[in-house]
């Protein structure tokens, strides 16, 4: 057991030296920085200045491995355009998009959870139907119309929710629906079909068979086994989320990490977009680590190999 | 060979609205022209910002009413349909390939191979793939071929996934063994022998991308990162339409259900073609788009 978590820690690590090694690719792509930082008439020789003030002239590996020990001190360069570093921005920004991803992800599950696991009871049924039928088509509304649509129905036509910025509840429920639409519908479906797997196995059965209350059946000895990999989908929809949110914020004004990022890249300035990059991507395989943990807890089968 | 009757049995259930949709997607695509009533680009200050017929101040001459420059929105929707056609096409090609290539590998070779190209994986999916997209876009300038590339390397995972856990079970097979005794290059095994068995699973999971891919490509371009205007793309209407959600609703309304419909349709024509083509796979990716 305590060699599988340091073995996944170990993978862990390599992932995220991995998306190191794509973050510092995509900001090497996007040309020569001096270009943005210097007045444009600035002449050849200050150019050269700042490149060699700035490392851009030594080779690239030796870049790379600067990069990667300013990185693990925290240190992802000034901001272009805010005067401040880059890292302390993202990070104060962090707060929003996690109060944004966990609203919409307590959403889902509160909704999911229950339309899954009573559509797998009653196949067939109407409730059923409908369920599934709200599940297709939450996941084929793009995320930027549903936000559009919510906002004008419940900001502009009923007045009642306000569609910008960040303040007290009223401010999170359209964003977090928004965000959490998709996820919903994905979690409902899948919550469905593993309970329909799990609800025709020998020990369900023998559940029935004892006598026991449909609902200890269900929940007990039904729902339990089939949280696996229900557990496993979820935690992937929240790297979706995390991604999903850069639009999400984007359109109610979300003061979050994905709004930032999103500016950052209309205004050309890097160092911001490569640490929204690193942090959301640390973030998602470090919550990956912990469910990998969970699971050792809520299925002692698994083999650590 | 699936036999006449079974695919009879198949065609029955047949999602028809969703068959209907592609087919109103392909057509308008190609058609565009002949279609459209109106130019997508032609502007009429005068016929600015016209509500749909059935409301006051609408007419039947601009169906779905006009945008802030007087331009039809049908005919800009149907216009809209190309990009996102194009580029569906183009980049479920483009990561489709990629992600077989490496899905064959990965699952046929096993070993160190499998395990560098599964940390791939692992990157790709930690990645918010939005931002890099927008990220990448913002380096390289929003051109129609940038986004179907960037598109397209940033989509290869679910191809590499599914492709890969067929391979390993298909190389238990003794047709690959005897294929290999009888001498058949590592080369000729993998695209002769197994490929085509993972071809069905590959039109299941395209058909299911196409809708995933357009609903992207729209975020791009409502971001502003994606096709540039004044070519008609359902993104860029959306971001249009934003601006005067208040007081027109008609213009960020009508494109974003058309991509609604058209993504309903890639779900719903995927889930029958996965019922038809690869039983087999249905309980281990249901929902799991």
């Amino acid at each position: 057991m305590q060699r599988y978590i340091i073995k996944r820690f170990f993978q862990s690590l390599i992932v995220i030296l991995g998306i190191s090694v794509i973050v510092f690719i995509i900001t090497h792509l996007t040309g020569d920085p001096t270009d943005l930082l210097l007045p444009p008439e600035a002449g050849p020789e200050e150019k050269e200045l700042l490149r060699n003030q700035l490392g851009l002239d030594r080779p690239i590996y030796v870049q790379y491995l600067g990069f990667l020990k300013n990185i693990a001190h925290g240190d992802f360069g000034q901001s272009f355009r805010h005067q401040t570093s880059a890292f302390s921005l993202i990070i104060g920004a962090l707060p929003a998009t996690i109060e944004l991803t966990i609203a919409a992800m307590i959403l889902s599950i509160v909704i999911a959870l229950p339309v899954g696991i009573i559509s797998a009871i009653r196949p067939r049924s109407n409730y059923d139907r409908l369920g599934m039928t709200f599940a297709l088509l939450g996941q084929s509304i793009p995320v930027y119309w549903a936000g559009l649509m919510l906002i004008l129905l419940f900001a502009v036509t009923l007045g009642w929710l306000p569609s910008t910025g960040r303040g007290g509840i009223k401010h999170l429920i359209l964003p977090a629906i928004t965000l959490g639409l998709f996820s919903t519908a994905a979690i409902a479906r899948f919550t469905r079909s593993s309970m329909l797997d799990v609800l025709d196995t020998d020990y369900v059965r023998t559940a029935r068979i004892k006598g026991l209350t449909e609902y200890i059946v269900v929940l007990k000895h039904a729902f339990k086994n089939a949280s696996i990999p229900v557990l496993t989908m979820t935690s992937l929809q929240f790297g979706r989320m995390l991604s999903g949110a850069v639009i999400t914020e984007t359109i109610f004004s979300w003061p979050g990490v994905g709004r930032m990022a999103v500016q950052a890249i209309y205004n050309r300035d890097f160092p911001v977009v490569q640490t929204a990059v690193f942090v959301t991507s640390v973030i998602f395989v470090g919550i990956n680590f912990l469910v990998d943990i969970i699971y050792t807890y809520l299925d002692p089968r698994i083999k650590y190999k | 060979m699936p036999q006449l009757s079974k695919i009879w049995a198949h065609m029955k259930n047949a999602p028809l609205g969703g068959l209907a949709i592609l087919f109103m997607l392909v057509m308008g695509a190609l058609f565009s022209e002949f279609i459209a009533p109106h130019s997508p680009v032609d502007q009429d200050i005068i016929q600015a910002l016209r509500p749909p017929f059935w409301f006051e101040g609408g007419t039947w001459d601009h169906f779905l009413g006009t945008d802030e420059l007087g331009r039809d929105i049908l005919s800009r929707i149907i216009f809209g349909a190309r990009i996102s056609l194009v580029v569906g096409f183009m980049a479920v090609a483009i990561s489709g390939f990629i992600g077989t290539c490496l899905g064959l590998i990965s699952g046929y070779f096993g070993g160190r191979m499998d395990s560098v190209i599964m940390r791939l994986v692992d990157i790709q999916l930690s990645m918010p793939y939005i931002l890099i997209a927008l990220a990448l876009i913002g380096a390289l300038g929003p051109s129609l071929r940038n986004i179907i590339i960037v598109i397209g390397i940033t989509s290869w995972v679910d191809y590499a996934r599914v492709v890969r856990g067929e391979v390993l079970s298909i190389k238990e097979n003794e047709f690959v063994d005897l294929a290999r005794i009888a001498g058949c290059s590592t080369y000729r095994i993998l695209l002769k022998h197994i490929f085509p068995s993972v071809v069905n699973s590959l039109i299941v999971l395209g058909t299911l991308m196409l809708g995933r891919i357009i609903i992207f490509e729209a975020a791009l371009s409502f971001l502003g990162l994606g096709v540039q205007p004044p070519t008609p793309s359902w993104g860029i209407m959306l971001a249009d339409g934003r601006q005067y959600l208040t007081y027109a609703w008609w213009l960020a309304t009508f494109p974003g259900f058309a991509i609604m419909l058209v993504v309903l349709g890639t779900n719903l024509v995927g889930d029958w073609l996965r019922d038809m083509l690869d039983p087999r796979q249905r309980a281990a990716v249901r929902g799991k788009r």
